[in-house]
């Protein structure tokens, strides 16, 4: 790890001032803004990250989630992951988003991380954190050692001849599924960025991945009021039972009316660049009825444009079962 | 290349050869012509891949040096060859070195030899005159700190269709690095463990551009017994055969390769009780033929072998003025339990309750203990324990006898017992007796002393043939749970039996058996170092890329030991626990996935691709 000043802000304003003397907000950033720290001090000590300034954000006051007049949720950018999980609106309105959050990393670790912390979470690809290693996204032009290397775990969907690396959130697939709004205060005042918009593909710049620019502060989330009569759910395919990442997982949010599905958002993780929402596969299981054959039709839809590595080829067929089955038990009647 | 691998409807085992290395393990019969006109034959070849040990605690080193002396703070499963080892590289009496290891946060053998930090630690601490502390980063524990070695195993099995083994050839290779001579023993078990008349073991390796292999819990006899194993299961099924009838019969009498008895071997009633904990009876054979709440059942087993022997042992015992007894003896407390095992001992032998019993381990300046491996510390102690502690009581005794004003001055040494604390006349018997550390006040010593010894069974190249093949044995029954819709594997229950011979502590024994099947379910499932094809570096080196088994992964486990005394090892009959555990698990969870799902998984670990 390198050394570092580190420096506390006390509202927006000041973190926003501190942040925009930076020369990028991403990867390579001299200037982060740090809050749980789970993804940042990870890749200090890795020397993957190396800012010179570092500006804890934990004591501004955006630790709230509250409802709003619309009926939908306002998540602060500082609420921690736990603390998400178990309130009960989320629990109740949103429950793919609370079952996504619990099945990742640890209690510990879902006690420190934030809600604008997963949104910036980085990828697990072991050549971006292994310095020694060529990446294009940790250093632009060098090669991607992934592509001809170990890539079981690495995406099918966005890739680009540059960069296969997975996006690893659980939070934002369910995020992506529930049509997020994530809000962002900069040097030139507050915009909102919805969260398909949000993540970049890696295409010839895959060191950038947000449209996160320097100064810029996520300052809020919110969700939009649910769906009447909808209901959602998360599932995460993994090696092992728990603390993995996704080798493929599907949130869900679906309505279904008279046995018709009348609405239907789908995202996929563990197999894309990005938290992968997918309209094809919505397309698919709108108007139709609830039945296997429908949802494996919208599956293959999903997964229409995969380009599998050497070694994930698997997660075609994985991501397929993943979502099949998570529309079935969505689907079900209690 | 070697003609005997080169199996041309197999391009697998071509990629790796013995190359000009091979070698002879064991070889009785023709198994090539009886192979050839056996009626039911198997011809696989099985492979477990590069496997790091992950124990919690890093390797480090703390190196002082005052003048010529050097003091190394280790975690070493071998203080005594670590010392041997660093006075020669440093060029020191061995006397001048002093290794020190109180305790370890596990080792499965990855601490047993030193490696390069551990000198590198010394010089930098003799160049600066300071003392240096190295400790590896969980990086560099996958690239030079050891690692269990690829194995490449060709099976053939010939049997009758009865189901009598005719033939049994295993032909195995194995990874090391271009520089060190080490054996991954895949045929440890091979020889003895099925009554075979023909059979051969060979083995080459290969040379590779990695760190060193090293021994892992069980090392050659769990990759060596995942294909031995795997194998008869399969001939088993080929032959329709239960897996468990098919190991009765060919249960063999004596050790055919050795033409000795075993010295204590239980093998068939560890099947038979484990069957009948598991319910066995209820097995269906079809595959996907057992269901439950909307899982696919499978169920599968295997056996277990682990060598049993000893190494040199030396102990010393004190009983004290003040009623306490304190043992030593320079072996190491690996998370065993070693500890708690010597003053058991010691508490037995010398009736001192166990609160009064200290114990002193992991320093090069007591006596001589043995290394922590090969499940071989507790059953080479335990001679030199009782030694030390006959010793101490022979001691003890003189002062009674030889002290003025003792109560049993002028009697015979013979004439007196110690029991529970108390020397007393026999003839008066123990409530008459006096507590030694009153004896030892009136005649005004702090204390008595005995010294042990015992010698090794173990790595002595012997002239003549043992009397006895000994040898631990065990077996596992495993249920698996598999949900095709989500190509979802788990390990749901597992029944182990082990013939242990005593087991001395049997909540550290469990606990050394039911960690062993979690290592296990993680060698069927998950473990795998992958190299970079391109560099060669280990690239999955840290715990969230290296996939183990996680508490989540662990389902009811359930473990019987027969306890059947083997007084040919040691005075009270303990064999060691510490590797049998992992033996045949990795087969038992193959077996029961193909049960499950009809797919044969003959490269570990059994992945989610290969069942898709």
């Amino acid at each position: 790890m390198k050394l570092f000043e580190l420096s506390r802000a006390d509202d927006p304003g000041q973190a926003i001032a501190a942040g925009a003397k930076a020369t990028t907000a991403q990867q390579g950033a001299d200037i982060r803004f740090i809050a749980g720290g789970t993804t940042l001090i990870d890749l200090m000590k890795l020397n993957v990250e190396a800012p010179q300034k570092v500006v804890d954000v934990t004591h501004l006051p955006l630790a709230k989630i509250e409802t709003l007049s619309d009926g939908g949720l306002k998540i602060g950018a500082m609420v921690r992951n736990s603390d998400l999980a178990y309130h009960p609106i989320v629990r109740k309105d949103y429950a793919v988003l609370s079952e996504a959050i619990l099945s990742g990393a640890s209690p510990q670790l879902r006690n420190m991380a934030t809600t604008a912390g997963n949104l910036l979470q980085r990828t697990r690809c072991m050549y971006f954190r292994d310095t020694t290693m060529p990446c294009n996204k940790r250093e632009p032009g060098s090669g991607c050692a992934a592509i001809t290397g170990v890539n079981r775990s690495l995406a099918i969907l966005g890739t680009s001849e540059h960069c296969i690396a997975t996006n690893p959130s659980d939070m934002n697939v369910a995020l992506a599924a529930l049509e997020a709004i994530i809000h962002i205060r900069g040097t030139k005042g507050d915009r909102s960025v919805p969260i398909s918009d949000f993540h970049l593909l890696p295409g010839d710049t895959p060191q950038r991945e947000t449209v996160l620019e320097p100064g810029d502060l996520i300052i809020h989330v919110t969700l939009p009021p649910p769906a009447p009569g909808s209901r959602s759910f998360y599932l995460k395919l993994r090696d092992r039972a728990s603390y993995e990442f996704a080798l493929a997982s599907a949130a869900v949010v679906v309505t279904v009316d008279g046995g018709k599905i009348t609405g239907a958002r789908v995202a996929l993780g563990g197999v894309g660049t990005k938290p992968w929402r997918s309209p094809e596969a919505e397309t698919e299981l709108t108007g139709q009825a609830a039945t296997e054959a429908v949802f494996r039709k919208a599956a293959d839809a999903a997964l229409r444009d995969a380009k599998p590595q050497s070694q994930n080829g698997f997660k075609v067929e994985l991501a397929k079962r993943c979502l099949v089955h998570a529309l079935k038990l969505v689907t079900q009647t209690a | 290349m070697n003609p005997d691998l080169k199996a041309e409807d197999d391009p697998q085992v071509v990629a790796t050869t013995y190359g000009p290395e091979h070698r002879l393990q064991s070889e009785r019969g023709d198994p090539d012509a009886a192979f050839a006109k056996a009626p039911a034959k198997l011809d696989q070849t099985y492979v477990t891949p590069s496997e790091t040990h992950n124990p919690i605690e890093l390797q480090g080193t703390t190196a002082i040096w005052d003048g010529q002396m050097l003091t190394l703070y280790e975690e070493s499963q071998a203080i005594f060859n670590m010392r041997t080892v660093l006075a020669q590289m440093f060029g020191l009496p061995k006397e001048n070195v002093r290794v020190i290891t109180k305790f370890v946060g596990s080792g499965f053998g990855s601490k047993l030899w030193p490696w390069t930090h551990c000198s590198l630690a010394a010089a930098a601490a003799r160049q600066l005159g300071k003392p240096v502390k190295l400790v590896l980063s969980r990086k560099m524990m996958f690239q030079t700190a050891g690692h269990r070695a690829r194995t490449q195993q060709r099976m053939r099995l010939g049997a009758t269709q009865e189901g009598k083994l005719v033939s049994l050839m295993q032909d195995y290779v194995y990874e090391r690095s271009m520089l060190d001579e080490y054996h991954e023993n895949c045929g440890e078990a091979t020889p003895f463990h099925y009554s075979v008349p023909n059979l051969r073991v060979k083995f080459g390796r290969a040379r590779r551009n990695i760190g060193s292999p090293s021994d892992m819990r069980g090392p050659g006899a769990v990759p060596g017994l995942y294909a031995t194993e795997s194998a008869m299961n399969e001939l088993a099924d080929q032959l329709k055969i239960d897996p468990v009838q098919f190991r009765v019969l060919n249960e063999p009498k004596i050790d055919e390769s050795l033409g000795v008895p075993f010295s204590s071997r239980h093998l068939l009633e560890c099947l038979q009780l484990g069957a009948e904990k598991f319910g066995w009876s209820k097995r269906t054979p079809e595959i996907g033929s057992m269901k439950r709440d909307g899982l696919t059942l499978g169920w599968g087993m295997a056996t277990a072998a682990w060598v049993a022997a000893r190494f040199a042992a030396a102990a010393n015992i004190q009983l004290r003025d003040d009623g306490t007894t304190r043992i030593a003896c320079g072996t190491q407390d690996i998370g065993t339990g070693t500890y708690t095992i010597l003053a058991q001992l010691a508490a037995e032998r010398t009736g001192v309750p166990l609160e009064k019993v200290e114990v002193a381990l992991g320093d090069t300046s007591l006596p001589e203990g043995p290394v922590s491996g090969g499940s071989m510390a507790t059953a080479s102690v335990i001679p030199a324990v009782l030694d030390a502690a006959d010793d101490a009581i022979k001691s003890l005794l003189t002062v009674a006898t030889t002290t003025p004003g003792s109560p049993f001055e002028k009697r015979k040494n013979d004439e007196l017992a110690f029991e529970n604390g108390r020397v007393f006349v026999k003839a008066n018997g123990p409530a008459s007796g006096v507590p030694f550390a009153d004896l030892l006040r009136s005649a005004d010593l702090r204390f008595v002393t005995g010294n042990g010894q015992s010698n090794a069974t173990f790595g002595e190249e012997k002239k003549e043939k043992p009397k006895f093949s000994t040898h631990s044995y065990g077996c596992h029954f495993v249920e698996v749970t598999w949900q095709p819709e989500i190509a979802r594997l788990r390990v749901n229950r597992v029944v182990s039996v082990m013939d242990a011979g005593r087991i001395i502590n049997p909540l550290a024994g469990r606990n050394q058996i039911e960690g062993a099947v979690v290592m296990g379910i993680g060698m069927a499932l998950f473990e795998h170092t992958t190299y970079d094809p391109q560099n060669g570096a280990p690239i999955n080196s840290n715990v969230a890329d290296y996939i183990m088994a996680v508490n989540a992964d662990v389902p009811k486990l359930e473990v019987h030991f027969l306890d059947y005394p083997d007084t040919e090892i040691n005075p009270l009959g303990a064999r060691g626990i510490g590797e049998i555990g992992l033996a045949g698990i990795a087969a038992a969870i193959t077996a029961a996935t193909h049960h499950a799902t009809g797919v044969r998984v003959r490269e570990l670990p059994i992945t989610i691709e290969k069942l898709i």
